[in-house]
Parts: C-alpha cells; structure tokens; sequence
C-alpha cells in the first residue's frame, strides 16, 4: 500500500493467526481504529505508525498483514 | 500482628513501573531467579502501618498470552503454579499519556480472580499532552481503586499503600467476550478435567483455546491427550464458522470495550501539544540528520566504554599490584606467596578491572533506554542488522563488544526473542574487545613496516589494526547468517516495538540499575575466572625444581664478583679519605652492572621455570599443531595461558622471552626480543614475520580467549551448552583463519 507521511487508514483486520498477528492485534491493530503513518527509517524499514496515541515502529513484512478498510 | 501482603507489579513497558516498584520498596529488593528461565526475580519489602508488604516485579508485558518461557513466567506468577509467589492482590501500573493501549493488560488482570489496585502514573505526562483523566469515572467503569501517582516523584505512593491496605475486592470482569467464546471455554474446561482431573482456572482455560501459536500445549501443566486437542480444535472451528475466531476475538472485544468507555473518562484539550515531541521524532529518526545524532551517540558510548574506564581501570590495576607488592614483601618468595599473588590477587583483579567497563556500559544503557532513545536507535539499525537475520535492538550490545564482550553480553537482554538474543551473544566474542589490542599493537610495532601508502594516507600499521577489526565484523556477519539458517533456524519474530514518549531519564532508577548489574557480574562470573585462573597459575608454576636458581646462578659468575668488588671497596672508602670520590664513583658503577646482571638472571630464572612448568611442556608438546600457523612452541606457551585472559599474552610472552614479566605492549625491549627471537632448531631464521604476525592477530581476533566472557554466556543462557559451542567454534575459525593468513602471507611475499 501507498501511504503518504501524515495519512490516515482505518483497520479492518489483520491476517494470520501466529506470533506477529497476535502481538500486532494486542497492540491495538484491530478493526475499526485509525492508524496514521508518521515515516520510515533512512534505508525504507521499518515505518513508524501512530496509532491509539502512541507510537509504534513495525516491518513492512509486519505492514503487509494488515488489512486496511477502502475510502 | 502484622499483616503479610504479597503484591505484584505488572504493566506496559515504559511506564516507569521499576520506578514506583522503587519508590515502594526503597533499598530493600533483592534479585533472584526464577528456575530455567533469564527472567529476574525482583522482590522487594515495605512496612506500611499493620501491613508487611512483598513486591514482586514482573516484567512489562503488552497482554497476559505467553508465547515464550519467560512471558509465561509472569502468568504462572499470577496464578500461583510453580513459583513459591503467592499473590494476595496485583497492582497495574499504567501510563497516564497512553491509556488506551495500557488498558488491555489491565482488563486481562481484572480476570484473574485476584483483587486489583491500578496506579495511574506518569500523570504529569498525561496533563503535557493535554489529557484529562476523570478517575471517578475509571474506576467505575473498571471496577477497581484507580490512584494517581508520580513514580519518579514518589507522589501518591503513600496512598497508593493506603489503598493497598484496605484489601480491595475481587473484581468482577468488565469485559465480556462473545457468549459463544465463553461457551466453548466451558466445555473444553469439562474435557480438561475429565481427561486430567484438575479443575483448572476459566483463566487458564480461555489462554489456551486463544493461543493459535500452541506455545502453551507443550507446557506440562496442560493435558497431553489426544482427546483434548481434538476437542481444541473442535472448538475453535466452532467459533470460527460463528464468527468470532481466535485469536481475533480478544483484542477485538477488548479493544471494542476500551474504546467504548475511553471517552468517558478522558477528555483532550484542543491544543496538541504532540507537535514538540513529533518535530523531535522527526529530527532523531530523519534519514540524515537522525543517523547523524545516532553515529555521533554511538561514538560517544563507544568512546566512553573504552576511553573513560581507562584511568579507573589503571587504577585497579595499580591497587592490585601494590597489593601483590605488599604480600611478597610480608611473605617472601615461596609457593604460597606465589598462589596468593599472581593466582588469588591477579585473579580476583582480572574480575574487578572489568567493573569500570561494565558499569560506564550499563550506566549509557540504561539512560538511553529510560529517555526512551534506545527504540530509535533499534528502528534506525533493523534494517542493517536485518541483513544478517538480526534485529535492531541487537546493535547496542554488539556496539559495545567492542570495547569489551561482557556486558555487550549482558546488554543482550533487552532483546526479546529467545533466537535473536542467542545469536548476538555467540558473535559478540567475534567483536574486537579492548583486550585484544594490545597484542595487536604489540605485534604490528614489532613486525609491520612502519610505511605510508596511498601518498600518505595511510599508514600500514594502522591499516593493519583496522584490517583486524574488520575480520571480526565479517566473520560474526558470516556466523551470524549461518546460524539463523541452520542451527538457530527459525521465523523472523516479528519487529513490533514502542517508540515510547521522551522523558527525562531517572538517574536514580539508572544507576541502581547499573550497580545491580555490576554486581551480578561480579558475583556470577567472578568465581569461574577466578577459579581458571588459578588453574593456570598452576600449570605455569609447577613442577619447580628446587635446583633451578643455583644452576642458573652458576651461569653468573660475574655476579658474585661484583659483590665482592663493591664490598672490599666499600670498606676502603671507610678508611681511606683521599679514594673517596672516585671510590663512591666506581661503587655506583658497579652497583648499576650488578642491578643490570641481577635483572638478567631473574628474568632467566622465571623463563627457565616457566619452560619447565606444565605450561611449557604442553607448549612444546603441541609446537606440531601450531607449526602449520608458523609459530613455535613459545609463541604456543603464550597462547594456551591466555586462554582465560586475552591480556595475559603479552605479560606471559615477556617471561618466556625471559624478561622480567612486568613488560606491557609499549615497551621497546620486548619488541625488540620478538624481532629478534629465531627458531630453536633454526637460529638463523626469525620467528616473527610479517605472516607470522598477521596469523597470530588473526587467531587472536576470532579467538575466544576470554574465560570471564564464557562465563557470563553461560549466566545468560543458562546452559554450558552455548559457552562450550563458542569456544570450539571460535577456536576452530581462529586455527583455519591463522593458518589461511599464514599460507597466504607466505605465498604473497614469495610470490
């Protein structure tokens, strides 16, 4: 996905049912809530995310579980 | 009577729970183990009115589903199973400035069964970003006494033991799961018990049907039949086809509560006042600018850990040796006073001249972890270590091997996955530490052309000294990679972290921090270095013949000669007036060859001693395996005594070469002895060459010499297992690699 700094998505779930998916669905990775993309390291990974006010630094493998909702 | 009060502390990373535990307990902790697992026992004492309370800290944790021994340590704690931790209630600290996310361990908490108490901390952070708490409001809504408090300012911890006191109740769970979760709980809880017939906790229950990793099944509390596990599965088809699979179906009701009642007991004000603390984020994580600061920070703790201990180190090192000075003056020559002097004092000061590295390392660490700068600094390098199968967090510690293994070792912890945090520690060793430079410097004066290449650029002996560190960055990238593919093999975990909120580090919790660790090193490894070393005093020491000193002596017979010259013209002097002068002139003379002839037959009496020991047989014994390396029997001597300590080598090379044994890598003498020491059976041909000299740095370079660095893998680890796999696989690299430079080294300058 495409995100541009500053941009926001909504979630709509993640995918899987290992290690990865439940931490990120503990850490509030789940449907409904908001996520804004804040950037990404020097070489491209990982990005930084916001996300129930706090932040969170996540892989782009990580990213790709998650599912956004469209619009 | 007093009351006995066993609490526990659990919360979120980073929300300044150590600091309260702290505040709590003051100086009365201590730290102990937990059996098989790296997690440390935090337990501290506070009186409190009638009450005596014990606090245990648990580790910070983001949600009560283990997925690895010691996650699992915190459940069984709460749960009293196997543990001797017997909790009367639990208290959940929680960041103020992030409650949402906070919440989720707590509402798991809430379902213990236990009564709960949350301290609400870090308050004036929260009110900084403009929060408003209403904490009527949360404890309504939780169900559980909410106090407000300031950790790191011991605001609100008498009430907070005020309400502890009071034994607040059970609380009843104030979030439901979907009806057909619970259902699904309730018959497997009945297969449990049928098939075990333990009637085991709702709890425990529920953490297994959710956890789809099956981390838990392996454990043996949990029934190993086949009739569970198939009524496991069962059920989560079940569930599945009702929509509500696992492990989804928690965080979704969880986070569905959170968020429904978030509203109610927090308000934002308008103003954002995130915007500092974003331009700061943006500026420490930028591409440049934020590598820029993060090179200059890593220069700085690299600088510290090397340059800083040094004076405290040469301290130590000066204490000891007027320690051994004292007890050879009381005690004179002898075996014994031997063992107390260079087995008993330099083995304990081989262990506390680490202290200063360990705790400037440590103290660096700590900071920047509480200042929250450490998840920065692990997300601006995961991409580089992810190339070689690491993770960010594992930069520090192998930063900091540079200056010296152990506490990159013992920094190690902070890295969460089991395979990971093992795969630093075993290339940590590869990192050149501080011990190894003065062999390097040593042998590149003694051996490497002093020239400059590229028009003055470089110089070839610092090329030399930077080619060295680089074989051991490229040899551990090498290890490391054929490690996560073959033995350590297995899942990339998964790189989700925090980047906790900026805050002004607590040098108080910091440098209790530090001690702490510094005195578990010293406790732990002290003892097996100090035990080594003592073997190896006693292989250089016995077997002493008695007869050694007046043979060699017979070997001086100008030395008995002076004696008497010095004596006959001192009574002259006393007699004669007019002598005088010149008489004194020649006495002085005389009593500098005396000192000089003197200095000669000690040294060649310690050498003399040092072959014949067991030390030196072994040397001899293995010159055919060294051979291949291009060295001789000595240079193996000097090799096999540093095996417990790097540093010893160049000491060691000293009494061989028959010097006093007090030479350092500066001086000039033992270099000039190295270039000019030629084989026994050649005495025409020069054992140090410039192959030799390259393949003995290049042994030392991937050698693991360092007893006191097995030692700590072994305390990190666990298991001798690791320690052993390092040493064999270090020494077999450092033998091909030596050999490799040698036959090459060889071939390049015949060729």
């Amino acid at each position: 996905m495409n995100l541009r700094e500053g941009q926001t998505a909504i979630i709509d779930r993640v995918t899987g049912e290992d290690a990865t998916a439940i931490r990120l669905m503990e850490m509030g990775f789940v449907s409904g809530v908001e996520v804004r993309y804040v950037g990404c390291a020097p070489l491209g990974d990982p990005l930084e995310f916001e996300i129930l006010g706090f932040r969170i630094s996540l892989r782009r493998r990580e990213l790709q579980r998650i599912l956004f909702r469209k619009g | 009577m007093m009351n006995e009060v066993t609490v526990v502390l659990l919360g979120n990373p980073n929300t300044g729970k150590s600091a309260l535990f702290n505040a709590l307990s003051g100086l009365n902790q201590k730290v102990g183990h937990y059996p098989g697992v790296t997690v440390e026992k935090k337990q501290g004492r506070r009186r409190f009115r009638e009450t005596s309370f014990t606090l245990i800290d648990l580790p910070g944790t983001y949600s009560l589903s283990p997925h690895s021994p010691d996650e699992k340590i915190t459940v069984d704690v709460l749960l009293h199973q196997d543990t001797e931790v017997r909790p009367d209630a639990v208290l959940c600290v929680v960041d103020a400035s992030n409650l949402a996310r906070n919440l989720y361990v707590v509402t798991q908490v809430i379902e213990l069964g236990l009564p709960v108490v949350m301290a609400l901390n870090m308050t004036d952070l929260a009110r900084k970003k403009g929060l408003t708490i209403d904490v009527s409001a949360l404890e309504k809504q939780l169900g559980i006494p909410v106090v407000e408090t300031q950790a790191n300012r011991k605001v609100g911890v008498e009430s907070l033991l005020e309400t502890l006191c009071r034994q607040p109740a059970i609380p009843s769970p104030c979030v439901s799961l979907p009806k057909a979760f619970n259902q699904q709980t309730a018959l497997l809880k009945a297969a449990w018990e049928s098939e075990t017939g333990d009637v085991p906790s709702d709890f425990l229950v529920s953490r297994v049907l959710l956890d789809t990793t099956d981390f838990l099944q392996g454990s043996s509390q949990f029934p190993s039949g086949e009739a569970f596990r198939l009524k496991l599965s069962d059920s989560r088809e079940q569930l599945k086809s009702q929509g509500h699979p696992v492990p989804a179906v928690e965080p979704i009701s969880r986070y569905e509560w959170i968020q429904k009642i978030l509203p109610k007991v927090l308000t934002t004000s308008a103003k954002n006042p995130s915007q500092r603390r974003t331009r700061m984020d943006r500026f420490l994580m930028h591409r440049v600018w934020g590598s820029l600061v993060f090179l200059a920070l890593m220069v700085l703790v690299f600088q510290a850990v090397f340059q800083f201990a040094a004076p405290a180190m040469d301290l130590i090192d000066q204490f000891f040796s007027i320690c051994g000075d004292t007890v050879t003056a009381k005690m004179g020559e002898g075996a014994l006073t031997s063992l107390i002097v260079d087995g008993v004092i330099a083995g304990v000061g081989s262990v506390v001249i680490f202290l200063p590295q360990i705790l400037i390392l440590f103290f660096f660490v700590g900071w920047l972890e509480d200042c929250g700068y450490m998840a920065r600094a692990a997300y601006l390098m995961d991409r580089i270590m992810g190339q070689v199968g690491l993770n960010g967090k594992s930069f520090i510690p192998l930063l900091s091997s540079f200056a010296c293994a152990i506490p990159g070792i013992m920094a190690a912890r902070v890295i969460e996955n089991r395979r990971d945090r093992l795969v630093t520690m075993l290339v940590a060793p590869l990192m050149s530490c501080s011990a190894r430079l003065p062999v390097y410097v040593l042998l590149t004066a003694a051996c490497i052309p002093n020239k400059s290449i590229l028009w003055g650029w470089l110089n070839l002996q610092g090329v030399t000294l930077v080619a060295m560190y680089v074989v051991g960055i490229v040899v551990a990238v090498g290890v490391a990679f054929v490690l996560k593919k073959t033995v350590l093999h297995g899942e990339t975990p998964p790189f989700v972290m925090e980047l906790p909120s900026y805050k002004w580090p607590n040098l108080l919790l910091v440098f209790r921090g530090m001690a702490r660790q510094g005195w578990e090193f010293v406790r732990q490894a002290g003892t097996l270095i100090f035990a080594v070393t003592i073997l190896i005093w006693a292989a250089g020491y016995f077997p002493r013949d008695p007869e050694l000193p007046r043979k060699i002596r017979a070997q001086y017979p100008r030395l008995s000669e002076i004696r008497q010259q010095i004596e006959k013209l001192g009574q002259n002097v006393g007699s004669t007036a007019g002598n005088g002068a010149e008489g004194l002139a020649t006495i002085k003379d005389l009593k500098g060859e005396e000192q000089k002839l003197k200095s000669e037959m000690d040294a060649a009496i310690s050498g003399s001693y040092l072959r014949s020991s067991v030390l030196g047989r072994m040397g001899q014994i293995i010159e055919p395996v060294v051979r291949p390396l291009g060295w001789d029997w000595k240079i193996g001597i000097a090799v096999i005594a540093s095996f417990p300590a790097r540093e010893v080598v160049v000491g060691t090379m000293g009494v061989i070469y028959n010097l006093s044994g007090d030479e350092d890598e500066e001086s000039r003498t033992l270099r000039e002895h190295l270039q000019g020491a030629t084989w026994d059976d050649e005495p025409e041909r020069p054992v140090f060459t410039v192959p030799v000299a390259l393949s003995i740095m290049v042994f030392f370079a991937l050698c693991a010499q360092c007893v006191s660095t097995l030692a700590v893998m072994k305390r990190e680890t666990l298991t001798w297992r690791w320690p052993v796999f390092t040493f064999v696989y270090m020494t077999t690299l450092a033998y091909i690699g030596a050999w490799l430079t040698y036959r090459s080294g060889i071939w390049f300058m015949d060729g």
